[in-house]
């Protein structure tokens, strides 16, 4: 295979069907549509199933229909069409039927704008959907990543009959960079036993996520539990640069971790002992790792594309053992690499605390400077 | 000295196939027993139980899964006719039905079921019509008749402030992609038998891939009405049927030709 100038959005879309893809159900929102335009050609030319939903809601409930058959299924969506996709993700989270959801992130809350953010990191990795459950989340910071993330998405979610999730944003989206696509893969012949099919010489199935007695969905709940300390241990990924001999560590996903990579070269070129950490995974959360580095750190600098969600998986995992300070954008800002350099710098010269919030340190100064 | 005559026995009379053999957590005199039946007969005439799958609802007919013999899935509230076709989409050789009540079908999943016949969706709805919500105990529907008292209209459906009831047939029956629309009544049994017969022409309309199929069945129910059940169904005769007129709204001239 070739590298070939790709667009995010389609790039990912390619990526799904190559990986076996079955059935696509979506609807229309910027910016994260060219995906949906780019399934609806190619979808049908290769006999699998598009539909162009009425809703989101209408979107993620043909995923699940379909995702109960045991074919690899998907939507893709940007922030206020997954807030609708919730209540069917909650669903499909407790019939543990797998399924790959596309989030382009973009500027909220509310209607917001069509600009790159990551604001709902908290909505998908603590949850949006009701009660207890967790997906696989993992966040690219390039097009090529978006590919191979994609790929990876239906794996785990069909190892773990879970949801994965691709956490990316309208940056990545909408970005052309080179990027070679897999092989395309051939569609799966072979089916789980919990699939619904037809009861052809076989006895019944039934898919559901209601379990009426409190002990039988608490036994559920177990499961469900027991399954995510296994992708725990096994699933976390993270990139590491120049994390060796770094005292001071970045950490920043997706887009904000791209931005601070370029601040964390130029922190290096002036002599700075500065690595970055970003993780691939959000969920599970490198907490380990994090851990780890809390023994060569003097500090911690968080950056991300939202008022600091991520900030509070590494407040936890870091434990009072380090100083952490924070530096995000919102709405839809994306930050420059100068001006993290100069949070780093800042962080590098000026006295550090473990007490307080990093977040109110952050805010006081946004404030200040805006 | 008397001696008993061997005598051979016919069985007339047995559980479809496409039921299991449970007792039902429905009410006593509640008609979703009857529509269950009604459905697993067709199912086991047209021989394609092995190829079924059905799709549950909430409401009463949550735990339709349960009483039938044939693969099911169970959707969130009113999202039945989109995870339908979902189901429909990855496996189009199967036949999918979705079983719904009024406040499922016809106020929360009104999105659903409007897109999913516009589309000309190849599945088949079953529609219970009870002119309330049953499951949560008998609040207003969507159906619920002008000045039809519940726990949510105390005091009878007021129009100027609780709007008008909805006919689903009427609506549905507007659409392209609808091949077949028909609205009957549990209220007896010629009704009854009329009713399978709809049902019947319903899955043929799938199995012929005709598009959108839907029978309404007007239902009782007597515990959240507050009346016994021979009451209730004197009370659809009398209310629900001349709001809810019974007949075809809409038959693709294709499935006009097959014989049943």
């Amino acid at each position: 295979m070739t590298r070939e100038l790709l667009k995010g959005n389609e790039a990912v879309a390619e990526a799904a069907i190559r990986a076996g893809l079955q059935a696509y159900f979506g609807y229309p929102i910027t910016p994260q549509t060219e995906l949906l335009e780019w399934m609806s050609r190619r979808m049908p030319e290769l006999g699998r199933a598009f539909v162009q939903a009425e809703s989101e809601l209408g979107a993620i409930n043909m995923v699940y229909g379909a995702a109960c058959t045991g074919v690899r299924a998907m939507t893709s969506s940007s922030s206020p069409g997954i807030s609708l996709m919730m209540e069917g993700l909650s669903y499909i989270a407790g019939t543990e039927v797998p399924m790959v959801l596309i989030n382009v992130m973009r500027g909220g809350p509310g209607l917001g704008n069509i600009n790159p953010a990551q604001g709902d990191y908290n909505q998908i990795v603590h949850g949006g959907g009701h009660g207890d459950y967790h997906a696989i989340v993992l966040t690219p910071s390039s097009v090529q990543e978006s590919i191979d993330l994609t790929v990876l998405a239906f794996d785990l979610a069909e190892k773990y009959r879970a949801i994965a999730v691709v956490l990316t944003d309208g940056s990545i989206g909408q970005m052309m960079e080179p990027a070679e696509l897999p092989p395309m893969q051939p569609l799966k012949t072979t089916f789980p036993n919990w699939a619904v099919s037809g009861a052809m010489g076989r006895e019944r199935r039934i898919l559901s996520s209601i379990y009426m007695d409190a002990h039988e969905e608490e036994q559920t709940n177990l499961r469900l539990m027991q399954r995510w300390q296994q992708v725990e241990a096994n699933e976390v990924r993270y990139k590491e640069y120049y994390l060796d001999d770094a005292r001071f560590v970045v950490v920043g996903f997706g887009s904000a971790g791209r931005v601070a990579l370029s601040a964390v070269r130029a922190a290096r070129e002036k002599g700075y002992p500065v690595g970055l950490l970003r993780p691939i995974t959000v969920s599970p959360f490198p907490s380990q790792v994090i851990a780890e580095l809390c023994k060569q750190a003097d500090g911690f600098l968080v950056t991300e594309m939202n008022s600091g969600q991520m900030l509070d998986d590494v407040r936890l995992a870091v434990a009072g053992r380090a100083p952490i300070e924070f530096y995000g954008r919102m709405g839809g800002v994306v930050p420059f690499p100068d001006e993290i350099l100069e949070e780093i710098e800042r962080v590098i010269h000026l006295p550090l605390t473990s007490d307080g919030n990093p977040r109110n340190r952050w805010l006081k100064r946004m404030i200040q400077y805006n | 000295m008397v001696t008993a005559e061997p005598r051979t026995e016919e069985i007339v009379f047995s559980r479809p196939r496409a039921l299991v053999d449970v007792n039902t957590h429905y009410c006593p005199g509640c008609t979703h027993g009857v529509a269950h039946r009604l459905v697993a007969e067709v199912i086991d005439e047209m021989n394609i139980r092995e190829r079924t799958i059905g799709v549950a609802s909430v409401g009463c007919s949550v735990f339709a899964y349960n009483y039938f013999d044939f693969d099911f899935v169970q959707a969130p509230h009113g999202r039945a006719p989109a995870m339908a076709t979902g189901i429909k989409r990855a496996l189009p050789d199967r036949i999918v039905l979705t079983y719904q009540g009024d406040g499922d079908m016809a106020s929360i999943g009104m999105g659903e079921i409007v897109h999913a016949a516009a589309r000309g969706e190849n599945i088949t709805v079953l529609f219970i019509n009870n002119a309330n919500y049953g499951m949560t105990g008998g609040q207003m529907a969507p159906t619920t008749l002008p000045g039809q008292k519940t726990t949510s209209s105390p005091l009878g459906r007021d129009v100027e402030t609780q709007g008008y009831p909805l006919r689903a047939c009427e609506l549905l029956a507007t659409l392209d992609g609808a091949g077949y629309i028909a609205r009957r009544s549990l209220h007896d049994p010629k009704n009854i038998r009329l009713a399978k017969k709809a049902i019947r022409m319903a899955f043929e309309n799938q199995v012929h891939g005709l598009g959108f199929s839907m029978v309404e069945l007007l239902s009782i129910c007597p515990t959240n009405w507050g009346i016994s059940p021979v009451q209730g169904l004197k009370w659809i005769e009398e209310h629900m049927v001349p709001y809810y007129p019974l007949q075809d709204f809409k038959v693709n001239s294709q499935l006009a030709q097959v014989k049943i």
